[in-house]
């Protein structure tokens, strides 16, 4: 007879469709066209910042540096056009930076061998202090006549789904193509599940996870870039806010175990709509932001917990200093 | 002339000490105080009135306040894991303070009893997860950081308003805020005095130590026995006390619950940690390591903010030092011992004179000859690493073995083996003292002594420690030969201080007088140093005036002799100089002549080397250790020697096949009897005019049949 045996992803689908079904039932104006679109707008960026988690994450790292990337590159793209410069050059600039700083964050992991936990979480403050200290006027950075025609990254329709639900589509299938179509994404499995194993094989691992932090850096700056365009502006001061903290929820609860090699982009798909309806329902019966965050701290914790037992910690390979 | 040059360089300038320093463990210390000094220096000179009593006084208020948070997270670092959640439990035991005092209205002390309380409670949380349930103590900390902080959110929303209305004139609360002892405010006080036990709890007891102990291996600790999950929460719990002590302090010094209290503090306190030296992962931290960071970073801190930085450059700067303490901490760890091995070797200028001849037809007294090649071997197979051989006056035949055992050969056949006694070092030089004990120098142990009956007692394993030198030079590291004089007085030599007995040949390339001849005064149990700086100490023997003893100097290449009383006590005279090999063990002949074992023959390339110490060094950085020079030890010979340090007789095996190597020898009842470090046997061979009833201990003691 054959066990029954979830996994994590088929749970978290449930749990999801269980959710979904009781706001319906029970949250008035939740199952509305305007409240879908709301939800599915206030999900493509914290969908697009889960993948970019997803690629360190099943590379065995975490980046908490994503928010910084998410913020301060385009806020500094913003303050450019702002300034009078053009907007490609703005753009360029803009990931310019953006490369230089997941190459930092590459560099410090890879060869520094800083933990990936610790130097993100240094190099966020510092991108984010440099933000504060050299980049932008305010914190909020305003759209400028110059940025004109950008904000379709982030705003209107097409075909009648929101453009940003389509740049979250896009990325999954980017990251989905590198990930399980290129010799790239496959080292990147492979340095997740046995990093020693996969650098004896001679796969090059120190290049291969400052890659993981570049390509995440540069989705962070693409989910910063809708971000801005939905919202006609850069409010920079969300890097103090929690939304990294709803970043590693989705990544966590889709089902990508924090021990790397695991999961893929539907992971992230799941996990985006679980803490969206989550989220929506919690703004919908007017939950204060306190509240809001005891919540999705507690779901954390009983994701990490529930992780722990589901991916456990490969003890041969976990090695000292691996907080 | 450039010989000269180079000898009075190396005889004055103490190479030795760089890699000594750097092995200390407070080197470690050592670096980030002297950040210290250059970040207090450099503010005090830019900016005015920064180290004013006032200033100072202000700065120990807030040093004392993050301090706690930080011995608290040194604790969680040193074993193994991170606390993230400290911001947000200062938060919280600051506001559970504040409203039990204001708004509930309770006495100070339960009011400090509850805070502490509150805080171990909430340490317990982050223990439970982290120790018990084993999640990833960054993630599992960081996620409390936002439960905590957004239950302190809640709690200020609906209290906050009646916090700050409430006044409370409670001169007991107002001291501790703001009192102070001797000009000292009370806060720094309590620090100290908590420091102070940290660091006899982390240093001298038993929990510390098993805290050290999960950080440095885990698993290791679990496999000896260390309770590691109950320890590790326990860590948690106590970063939450410690947490809610700064909290309290914090809370009778401002008595505010304003929304930023706490945020961003774990990465301060987190950045003291780093900088003051505390590995992250675990193992190595100390109380004085996690004070100097807390000084460090506030004093970086405070000035940027009276040189009136915007809040972005004083997070730049933050994190900029946390980012280069973290890398420089982690490639010191990695590379630490390679740095170390590196430099440790420090060769030395040793020159010797050309070698006498030893070769067939150019006479003298090393001449060649086949004599050891009739020796017949004991134990063939059956014994490893004899280095030395002692015989009762039964004729059973002890001997060391590399096992760490003192075996026994049966008499008269030597075919029965046993282990006489076990000890759990390597067994070198071996002596009969008059009530029959055998007293034996162990190698990374020291001196022991085996009753007949075969009960092992520990003779001595320290010595005084000398003021000069950096290493502690208290711990007898290989304690080689020994002897024992007619008044229970035994002298023994300790080949070493700088290297362990494994590392034995890297003094031989070092040449440097590392060694030295200890006493063990059997009536009283006293050790004394009694002579330092000598070139691989090694074969002792008490000459036949009971005034002296003979020494070995192995890689002196010399047999000395030392007065321990009489009319030149203390004097030291050179016997016999320029040996053509390395001296190892001397022992009594019958005939009142001394036995000496040669151990290797010199060669030209290591006399030459001796004479060049920049290549040696050179040597030791660049080529692997398992191809730097060794010393000779495959052909070596058993020579006599009479009082005068004139050669007798000399004894060769020219192909080394039933005894390789020789280390020792002893002479019994007309037979003499080898013993090699290397060898996996004994060997015997049938002297010529020997007396034939001489046992050596038993004559010495006057027991003799």
């Amino acid at each position: 007879m054959k066990r029954f045996r979830f996994n994590q992803q088929e749970i978290v689908f449930a749990v999801f469709a269980l959710l979904f079904l009781v706001f319906s039932i029970f949250l008035n104006g939740f199952l509305t066209a305007e409240n879908m679109l709301t939800l599915l707008q206030n999900v493509a960026v914290l969908g697009i910042l889960g993948l970019a988690m997803a690629i360190v994450v099943i590379g065995r790292g975490i980046d908490i540096s994503l928010i910084a990337a998410l913020a301060v590159p385009p806020g500094l793209a913003l303050q450019m056009v702002q300034n009078g410069h053009s907007l490609p050059f703005s753009l360029l600039i803009a990931v310019l930076l953006t490369i230089a700083f997941g190459l930092v964050n590459g560099w410090l992991i890879a060869y520094a061998e800083v933990p990936s936990l610790f130097a993100t979480l240094a190099t966020g403050l510092l991108l984010a202090g440099l933000g504060q200290a050299a980049l932008f006027q305010l914190d909020v950075v305003q759209w400028s006549p110059g940025m004109d025609g950008f904000e379709r990254l982030g705003q209107g329709t097409v075909l009648g789904v929101p453009t940003s639900i389509w740049m979250f589509a896009i990325a999954c299938i980017v990251v989905a193509f590198l990930l399980r179509q290129t010799r790239w994404g496959a080292y990147i499995y492979a340095i997740g599940d046995n990093p020693y194993a996969a650098r004896v094989t001679g796969i090059p691992s120190r290049p291969i996870i400052v890659l993981q932090y570049v390509i995440t850096a540069l989705i962070g700056c693409f989910a910063g870039l809708v971000l801005a365009a939905s919202v006609n502006s850069m409010p920079t001061r969300i890097f103090n806010s929690t939304l990294i903290y709803d970043v590693i929820l989705v990544v966590v609860l889709g089902g990508i175990g924090l021990s790397g090699g695991r999961g893929g982009v539907l992971n992230v798909i799941i996990g985006t709509l679980l803490i969206g309806t989550m989220l929506n329902g919690m703004t919908i019966m007017d939950i204060s932001y306190a509240g809001q965050n005891l919540i999705k701290g507690v779901v954390l914790l009983l994701a990490v917990i529930t992780d722990s037992f589901l991916n456990p910690r490969n003890e041969e390979t976990a090695q000292q200093g691996d907080i | 002339m450039r010989d000269t040059l180079t000898s009075l360089r190396y005889r004055y300038w103490p190479d030795h000490l760089l890699g000594e320093i750097l092995s200390k463990r407070w080197t470690e210390t050592a670096i980030p105080v002297i950040l210290l000094l250059i970040v207090g220096f450099a503010f005090s000179r830019s900016i005015d009135n920064f180290l004013s009593p006032a200033s100072l006084a202000d700065t120990a208020r807030q040093a004392g306040e993050i301090g706690f948070i930080a011995l608290g997270l040194a604790l969680v670092v040193t074993v193994g894991g991170i606390d993230l959640s400290v911001g947000s439990i200062f938060a919280l035991t600051d506001f559970c303070a504040l409203y039990l005092l204001d708004v509930a209205g309770w006495p100070v002390p339960a009011v400090v009893v509850a805070t502490l309380f509150c805080g171990a409670l909430l340490g317990a949380v982050n223990g439970v997860l982290v120790g018990y349930l084993r999640l990833r103590a960054f993630i599992t900390t960081l996620i409390t950081l936002i439960i905590y902080r957004s239950a302190y959110d809640l709690l200020i929303q609906r209290y906050s308003n009646a916090i700050a209305s409430a006044f409370p004139d409670i001169p007991s609360w107002d001291f501790i805020g703001a009192g102070s002892v001797f000009g000292i405010p009370t806060v720094a006080l309590a620090y100290i005095v908590i420091a102070i036990f940290g660091h006899i709890f982390m240093t001298r007891l038993r929990p510390g130590w098993h805290i050290t102990a999960i950080g440095g291996s885990r698993r290791s600790a679990y496999n000896s026995g260390i309770p590691v999950r109950r320890t590790i929460a326990l860590c948690y719990v106590a970063s939450g006390v410690l947490t809610s002590v700064g909290a309290l302090f914090f809370a009778s010094r401002l008595g505010t619950v304003g929304g930023d209290i706490g945020v961003g503090l774990e990465v301060i306190v987190l950045t003291a940690t780093v900088l003051g030296g505390i590995t992250l992962g675990g193992g190595k931290g100390s109380v004085a390591k996690s004070a100097v960071g807390v000084l460090i970073v506030l004093l970086i801190t405070n000035g940027l903010t009276t040189m009136n930085a915007r809040g972005g450059v004083n997070r730049m700067a933050l994190a900029g030092i946390l980012l280069v303490a973290a890398m420089v901490d982690i490639r010191w760890q990695k590379n630490r011992t390679r740095i170390i091995s590196k430099v440790y070797v420090a060769p030395t200028y040793h020159e010797l004179p050309p070698p006498p001849p030893t070769e067939i037809g150019q006479g003298g007294p090393f001449e060649q000859n086949d004599k050891l090649r009739i020796v017949e071997a004991i134990g063939l197979g059956r014994i490893e690493a004899p280095e030395d051989v002692i015989l009762d006056r039964h004729d059973n035949l002890y001997a060391g073995s590399r096992h760490g055992d003192i075996m026994r050969f049966l008499a008269p056949d030597y075919q029965k083996m046993e282990v006489f006694a076990h000890i759990g070092g390597q067994p070198l030089g071996m002596a009969f003292d008059r009530e029959d004990n055998l007293y034996v120098c162990i190698g990374g142990m020291g001196l022991y002594r085996i009753k007949p009956d075969g009960t092992v007692e520990k003779a001595t394993d320290e010595t005084n420690r000398s003021m000069r030198s950096v290493n502690d030079d208290s711990r007898l590291r290989l304690a080689d030969d020994l002897d024992i004089t007619d008044d229970g007085l035994i002298f023994f030599s300790e080949a070493t201080v700088r290297y362990e007995m494994d590392e034995w040949p890297i003094d031989g390339l070092e040449a440097r007088g590392n060694g030295r001849i200890i006493s063990y005064d059997t009536k009283t149990g006293a050790t004394r140093t009694e002579l330092r700086g000598l070139k691989f100490p090694n074969g002792i023997c008490v000459a036949s005036d009971g005034q002296s003893i003979l020494f070995a100097e192995t890689f002196g290449c010399s047999i000395k002799r030392y007065w321990f009383a009489g009319p030149r006590k203390g004097a030291v005279e050179v016997v016999m100089d320029n040996l053509p090999g390395y001296p190892d063990n001397i022992n009594l002949a019958s005939d009142g002549n001394y036995w000496l074992a040669l151990v290797g023959m010199r060669s030209p390339s290591l006399d030459l080397a001796w004479k060049m110490p920049g290549f040696r060094r050179r040597m030791a950085k660049r080529v692997p250790v398992d191809e730097w020079l060794f010393p000779n030890i495959n052909t070596g010979c058993v020579v006599k020697f009479n009082e005068q340090g004139k050669i007798v007789e000399s004894f060769w095996d020219l192909h080394g096949e039933n005894h390789p190597m020789i280390t020792s020898m002893r002479e019994h009842r007309g037979y003499l009897y080898l013993g090699g470090i290397l060898n996996n046997r004994i060997g015997r061979y049938k002297l010529d005019n020997a007396d034939p009833n001489f046992v050596q201990y038993d004559k010495r003691w006057g027991k003799q049949s």
